[in-house]
């Protein structure tokens, strides 16, 4: 296993509790009616977005999905412009149009993934065609969970990163459901690496809930893209702690299995390894921690201070305006 | 000036356009060695190399969702269909993902989807469509449907540098049947400006694609037929953004009006331009808004059949005396 700085080890931990901390707080915000659309959260699958994203160049690009709320964070996205986003403020991202975290931010290096969820792999696709087209080392971080690769659009994407050996790392956060499907329900392999195998790609397991372990298989697959051999597909294996939205108790999943993967909580776990391999002590633990509650804090209050957008400008941004 | 062909005209403008333009490529199906299904990009692989015209595995939602992606990055893709029908199998990253973008996060989607539409060539069910009205009805799209050579290449130049997602539908019937003088060099026919394909008083025939050629094939027998009636017809060139006011203008003048389109009957953009006329002109018109469109079934293959299928010029003809005996 990788040896951690105090750095790094202090900012994946402070990222993936900023992540924790801030989809906790968003679903609060839900409860009191203050958020009026869906909210996903990617409790216990902060490792993946964390330990990915926070190994991306400036040019590089991100292509997160719902649950990869880390990926938005470490790009620089303020996290009060998250929150405003939920509450459909004006100065979110989308300015109100959408919601959650359907938003991007080109400067950033974002870009927005769509409810038909698969429909950002081939898009992603797209980004890393145009670093090859520019001969630009940069590569894009791909996220999708396991229901996103039963659609034609999420094959037809594989297929075609494959044949054209595409700068790009495709992170399949496989959470065991989407929605309420089981992933047996999903198909009849095991794994989504069986299924990317097929088509060409160089694959791994990953334990989705092990921030270092994800940080490491990413840095392969980064590293390897950077270099113009082509895609890989990772999967990190992990657990939706949550139903698939905040209206959503899940009552269909068996109540073991979050009593098990609680076990695996990420955060703990990360805890646990920096505290015994003596990286942070239980003090600076503690202090990344109540800065994390600060800035949530901080992030909410300016959302809320954010007015709503003025139904005047409706049609506004549906084409270019005429200049 | 020189004389070319609808289709040659569609290329000369892309070849132009990425000579001047290197973020400009094309993105499809066998368009590289091979040069296209109809031969469009014949020899322009050779010229641009592979990187310039991609050609990609047989996968509409793959190379779609790469243009859209490349698009957002500051590339300027083109995306060939083989077939205009195709693209009922990428109509999610359309309507969903590119026509949203700005809306949604400010993001502008600079591409050309553009390819082969329409009937009259024995296509049958899948090669034949007219696809255009889902795409009009899905604000953040425009849609291109250019009749005459001289607008293929002043209409593709004009949507390469839009800065929003358009659909570039030609018509496969007039690819290599339209033979006009061009332009060799660089002019541009803006998007949303109609034009008067012939200029009459009686009556306005509305219309674009290929069924411009059946309502003066109309226009001209009815003045030769001794019914003494002056017919003006409107091409539309482009439907999203609509040249409303072109439309209006003649409606204005004439009184009477036929809308004109191959695409089915129901809902197909006759039913809009009725809508607007009836709204802004009703005053003026001296006869109920008619319709000629195909009817509603899909095209089919046999010759009788898809002869039945299609509007001609006689049912033009039919629908110009019916509106002038009101």
């Amino acid at each position: 296993m990788a040896t951690v700085t105090r750095e790094l080890g202090s900012r994946l931990l402070s990222t993936m509790k900023l992540m924790r901390e801030l989809e906790h707080r968003i679903e609060n915000l839900y409860r009191q009616g203050k958020i009026v659309g869906g909210v996903f959260i990617g409790r216990g699958q902060e490792a993946i977005s964390a330990g990915s994203a926070i190994q991306t160049l400036p040019e590089d690009v991100v292509c997160p999905s719902h649950r990869d709320l880390a990926a938005f964070l470490l790009r620089g996205l303020p996290p009060w412009m998250v929150v405003a986003n939920y509450l459909g403020r004006k100065d979110g991202p989308t300015r109100g149009r959408d919601g959650n975290t359907h938003l991007g931010a080109l400067p950033l290096g974002i870009i927005s993934f769509i409810s038909s969820m698969a429909a950002i792999v081939p898009v992603a696709n797209g980004v890393a065609f145009s670093f090859q087209y520019r001969k630009q080392p940069n590569v894009v971080l791909c996220y999708f969970g396991d229901g996103a690769t039963s659609r034609g659009e999420w094959h037809e994407a594989m297929n075609f990163g494959a044949v054209f050996k595409l700068p790009i790392v495709y992170l399949c956060v496989n959470n065991q459901y989407a929605y309420s499907t089981p992933v047996s329900r999903q198909m009849a392999v095991e794994h989504i690496t069986d299924r990317a195998q097929g088509y060409g790609i160089p694959c791994q397991l990953v334990d989705g809930n092990d921030v270092l372990g994800v940080y490491e298989a990413a840095q392969k697959a980064i590293a390897r893209a950077r270099k113009g051999e082509g895609p890989t597909l990772l999967e990190c294996v992990t657990f939706r702690m949550s139903g698939h939205s905040a209206h959503d108790q899940a009552e269909y999943v068996p109540k073991e299995l979050f009593e098990k993967w609680q076990k695996k909580d990420p955060i703990l776990r990360f805890e646990k390894h920096l505290l015994e391999h003596n990286v942070l002590s239980r003090q600076d633990i503690d202090d990344v921690y109540s800065k994390v509650q600060a800035e949530v804090e901080s992030a909410v209050t300016r959302a809320e201070q954010s007015p709503y957008p003025d139904p005047s400008g409706l049609l506004e941004g549906v084409y270019a305006s005429a200049e | 000036m020189p004389v070319m062909t609808y289709i040659e005209a569609i290329r000369k403008g892309i070849w132009e356009e990425m000579e001047r333009d290197d973020r400009v490529f094309m993105i499809g199906e066998d368009i590289g060695a091979h040069g296209g299904a109809f031969k469009l990009s014949a020899g322009m692989q050779e010229h641009f190399g592979p990187n310039r015209i991609v050609d990609t595995p047989l996968a509409e939602n793959a190379f779609v969702g790469a243009a859209i992606g490349a698009a957002l990055m500051g590339l300027r893709p083109i995306v060939e269909m083989q077939f205009a029908d195709f693209i009922s199998t990428c109509y999610d990253l359309i309507v969903n993902y590119a026509a949203k973008a700005r809306y949604r996060w400010a993001a502008g989607v600079p591409i050309v989807i553009r390819g082969p539409s329409g009937g009259g060539v024995r296509g049958g069910p899948f090669h034949s469509n007219n696809p255009e009205i889902a795409f009009v009805h899905t604000p953040g799209l425009k849609v291109v449907v250019p009749a005459t050579a001289y607008d293929a290449k002043g209409l593709i130049k004009a949507a390469i540098r839009d800065p929003d997602p358009v659909l570039y539908f030609e018509h496969k019937l007039l690819y290599r049947r339209i033979k006009e003088d061009v332009p060799a060099g660089d002019y541009v026919v803006p998007l949303g400006q109609a034009r008067v394909a012939r200029a009459g008083t009686d009556i306005s025939v509305i219309t674009y694609g290929a069924m411009v050629y059946v309502a003066l094939e109309a226009a001209e027998k009815l003045a030769q037929e001794g019914d003494g009636v002056d017919v003006e017809v409107i091409d539309l060139r482009c439907l999203v953004p609509l040249d409303s006011e072109a439309v209006l203008a003649s409606v204005r003048k004439t009184s009477r009006v036929i809308l004109l389109h191959e695409d089915t009957r129901t809902a197909g953009f006759a039913g809009e331009l009725a809508a607007q006329i009836a709204s802004d002109a009703f005053d003026c018109l001296d006869a109920p808004v008619l319709r000629v469109t195909a009817p509603d079934c899909p095209v089919p293959y046999s010759p009788p059949l898809e002869d039945a299928f299609l509007p001609h010029a006689s049912d033009v003809i039919a629908a110009v005396r019916r509106s002038m005996a009101y």
